[in-house]
């Protein structure tokens, strides 16, 4: 049997009731479901930090089949699109200046003649750096050009290289930012639906007319708070579900670890977020306010959790931020379950501080929170 | 909860409460008996809400007590709002609910859950007329069952006192006939009632009146003792009178507003 007060406990009313309003509002239902998909796609296909095919110009002062092989194992790096050729420095310039190109491969009158004496011959890539991203493409690319253009000429001179480090890249074998995005995406899809809807939920009983009615009766704050966060958790899952389907069919994310075990972490980082948009609903009188605040809190997310960039490259000040937000955990958790297989005790650090994040902000939200219009 | 239960539905002692530099409610002292149907009469701004949301325990008093059926409201408020009921005068019920899950959804928030709530439900349902829109969603109901729906939720759990806050306002005259017969069944039962309203016809319906004018009482009584001492024929103008001798006592207010 269940207690009596248990069972009458206002907490089962307010539960039922938000379910009922969630089941009404159906457009907010499908964008709860919709906009998942429909972010996984855009970010998932336009997010490629790997830049290839950078326009490239190229200017072979020595005309020699020597330097054509150069310029040929440049371009087949695959980082380096041929635009065009070009017969002076100047032309080259001008038009990386205007953007037509964003590298230049300059082979010197002499190569030939220093190669065949014996001396290194020296050829240059010019690179528009003000993008880094594809700066560094277009110098990993030069390096690795030169280093296999000369380990051809060493062997056939009967020459081979004294040292050879080789590289694997393991868990993401092809080195695909999907494999490393996708996973992001759930994190950071599930934080900006979970606080915008609950940093909604509040504010819109108080702007409805509807709090003014509701905390005149006996319900305690728990109930009025477990009551906002328990149906969205539902709405949470099925957005992971959603996402981790089609990030599967469309980008063939691996999935190494126990899905079961990624469904469980799941369950504080989703609350987490819920409590936080509640507190944030606690602190703003309009959802206007609301949608601000809820902003402001996803922006950190996206930029310094290491969704997008590596934690390790950011100054001390940005990882302190990053320390603070459930993300940073939780994109842990993604990526150590879904591409490395992580068993369950490597995540229980991380999953015991969305725990204690979401005591938190629950335990905040119900202080924050008065019955009262004051 | 008491042994003796208190004389006083309501008892107010000097409840004052501002907003800043605005003097809301200044002074109010007010003692309600039990069963009485008691009516705030005021114009609009003469702090009638504030001094129902310090009743009903939404806006804290600045200075001053009241008691709840003799439950303090600023140290116990919990337990005062188990036994009040409130009609606020801005529609507060859930319009994408229906007229049924608005109902056990308030039934619920009193611990009525079960077969008890579901009783209690279908007797409201029944006894205010509501049987036939028990299904339809609460936003689209007309102005007249929206107040009698909200009345039906703010006595879900037999209150002895319900707060109703300019309950007919905007109700056509048929539904609002309706609506009194509903106040006085429940007074006859033994519940308080206490309103607001800028009905005079309404305002002589009730037991005893307090006028209201810029946050403070400038008289209470019957009807009758009301018109007897001002030696005028209706309410309407002693209303009318009362308010233009406060405002000609304050002229510094009237500058200022």
């Amino acid at each position: 049997m269940i207690p009596t007060r248990l069972r009458q406990w206002p907490f089962w009313a307010m539960l039922r009731k938000e379910f009922i309003q969630m089941r009404r509002d159906r457009l907010t239902l499908a964008m709860m479901i919709g906009i998942p998909a429909i972010q996984l796609v855009l970010f998932g296909y336009a997010i490629q930090t790997e830049v290839r095919h950078l326009p490239t110009l190229v200017l072979d002062e020595s005309r020699t089949s020597e330097s054509r092989a150069l310029v040929h194992t440049i371009l087949n790096t695959g980082n380096f699109d041929l635009r065009g050729e070009v017969q002076d420095k100047a032309v080259m310039a001008t038009r990386i200046a205007r953007g037509d190109a964003r590298a230049g491969i300059i082979i010197p009158p002499d190569f030939t003649r220093d190669l065949k004496r014996g001396v290194t011959a020296t050829a240059q890539v010019v690179v528009d750096a003000s993008d880094p991203l594809a700066a560094n493409a277009a110098i990993a690319g030069a390096a690795q050009a030169g280093l296999v253009r000369g380990r051809t000429l060493l062997a056939q001179r009967g020459v081979r290289p004294p040292i050879e480090v080789r590289v694997r890249p393991w868990f993401n074998p092809a080195v695909r930012s999907a494999v490393y995005i996708v996973p992001g995406i759930i994190g950071v899809l599930l934080s900006l639906t979970m606080v915008l809807i609950n940093s909604m939920a509040v504010v819109r009983e108080r702007e409805g007319g509807t709090l003014e009615q509701l905390i005149v009766t006996p319900i305690d704050k728990t109930s009025l708070m477990l009551g906002k966060i328990v149906p969205f958790l539902l709405v949470g899952y099925v957005q992971v579900s959603i996402i981790l389907l089609l990030g599967r069919l469309l980008f063939h994310v691996p999935i190494q670890g126990s899905l079961a075990l990624l469904y469980v972490t799941t369950f504080p980082f989703i609350v987490a977020n819920l409590a936080i948009g509640l507190f944030v609903s606690t602190l703003v009188r309009t959802q206007a306010q609301a949608m601000q605040l809820g902003f402001l809190f996803l922006l950190p997310n996206i930029l310094m959790s290491g969704f997008m960039f590596p934690r390790e490259a950011m100054p001390q000040a940005a990882q302190w931020i990053a320390a603070l937000l459930p993300l940073t955990y939780f994109l842990d958790i993604l990526r150590g379950v879904l591409l490395k297989g992580l068993p369950w005790q490597g995540l229980v650090e991380d999953t015991m501080i969305l725990v204690l994040f979401s005591v938190v902000f629950v335990v905040l939200s119900v202080r924050r929170f008065h019955k009262s219009l004051d | 909860m008491t042994s003796t239960p208190p004389a006083l539905a309501v008892q107010a002692i000097a409840l004052r409460r501002t907003f800043g530099a605005v003097v809301a409610v200044d002074g109010l002292d007010l003692a309600i008996g039990r069963g009485e149907i008691f009516g705030l009469l005021g114009p609009n701004g003469s702090g009638k809400t504030t001094a129902i949301r310090m009743l009903t325990g939404l806006l804290a008093p600045t200075s001053g007590t009241a008691t709840i059926a003799g439950v303090d409201i600023v140290a116990q408020p919990e337990r005062v709002r188990r036994v009040i009921g409130y009609m606020s005068q801005r529609f507060g019920l859930y319009g994408d609910l229906t007229v049924q899950e608005n109902l056990r959804f308030y039934s619920g928030m009193y611990g009525l859950v079960g077969r008890e709530g579901r009783q209690r439900v279908e007797e409201l349902l029944a006894d205010l007329r509501l049987g036939a829109r028990r299904d339809q969603l609460t936003a689209t109901l007309s102005g007249g069952w929206k107040q009698r729906l909200a009345l039906a939720c703010a006595t879900v759990h037999k209150p002895e006192l319900v707060f109703l806050d300019e309950p007919t306002a905007g109700v056509d005259p048929s539904s609002r006939r309706h609506f009194w017969d509903l106040i006085r069944e429940r007074a006859a039962q033994g519940m308080t009632v206490l309103l607001t309203t800028h009905y005079m016809d309404e305002a002589e319906q009730c037991h005893r009146l307090a006028f209201l004018s810029r946050g403070h009482l400038i008289g209470v009584g019957t009807p009758r003792e009301i018109t007897t001492r001002f030696q005028l024929p209706t309410i309407e103008d002693v209303f009318i009178e009362l308010q233009r001798r406060d405002e000609a006592e304050h002229p510094r207010d009237e500058a200022a507003a």
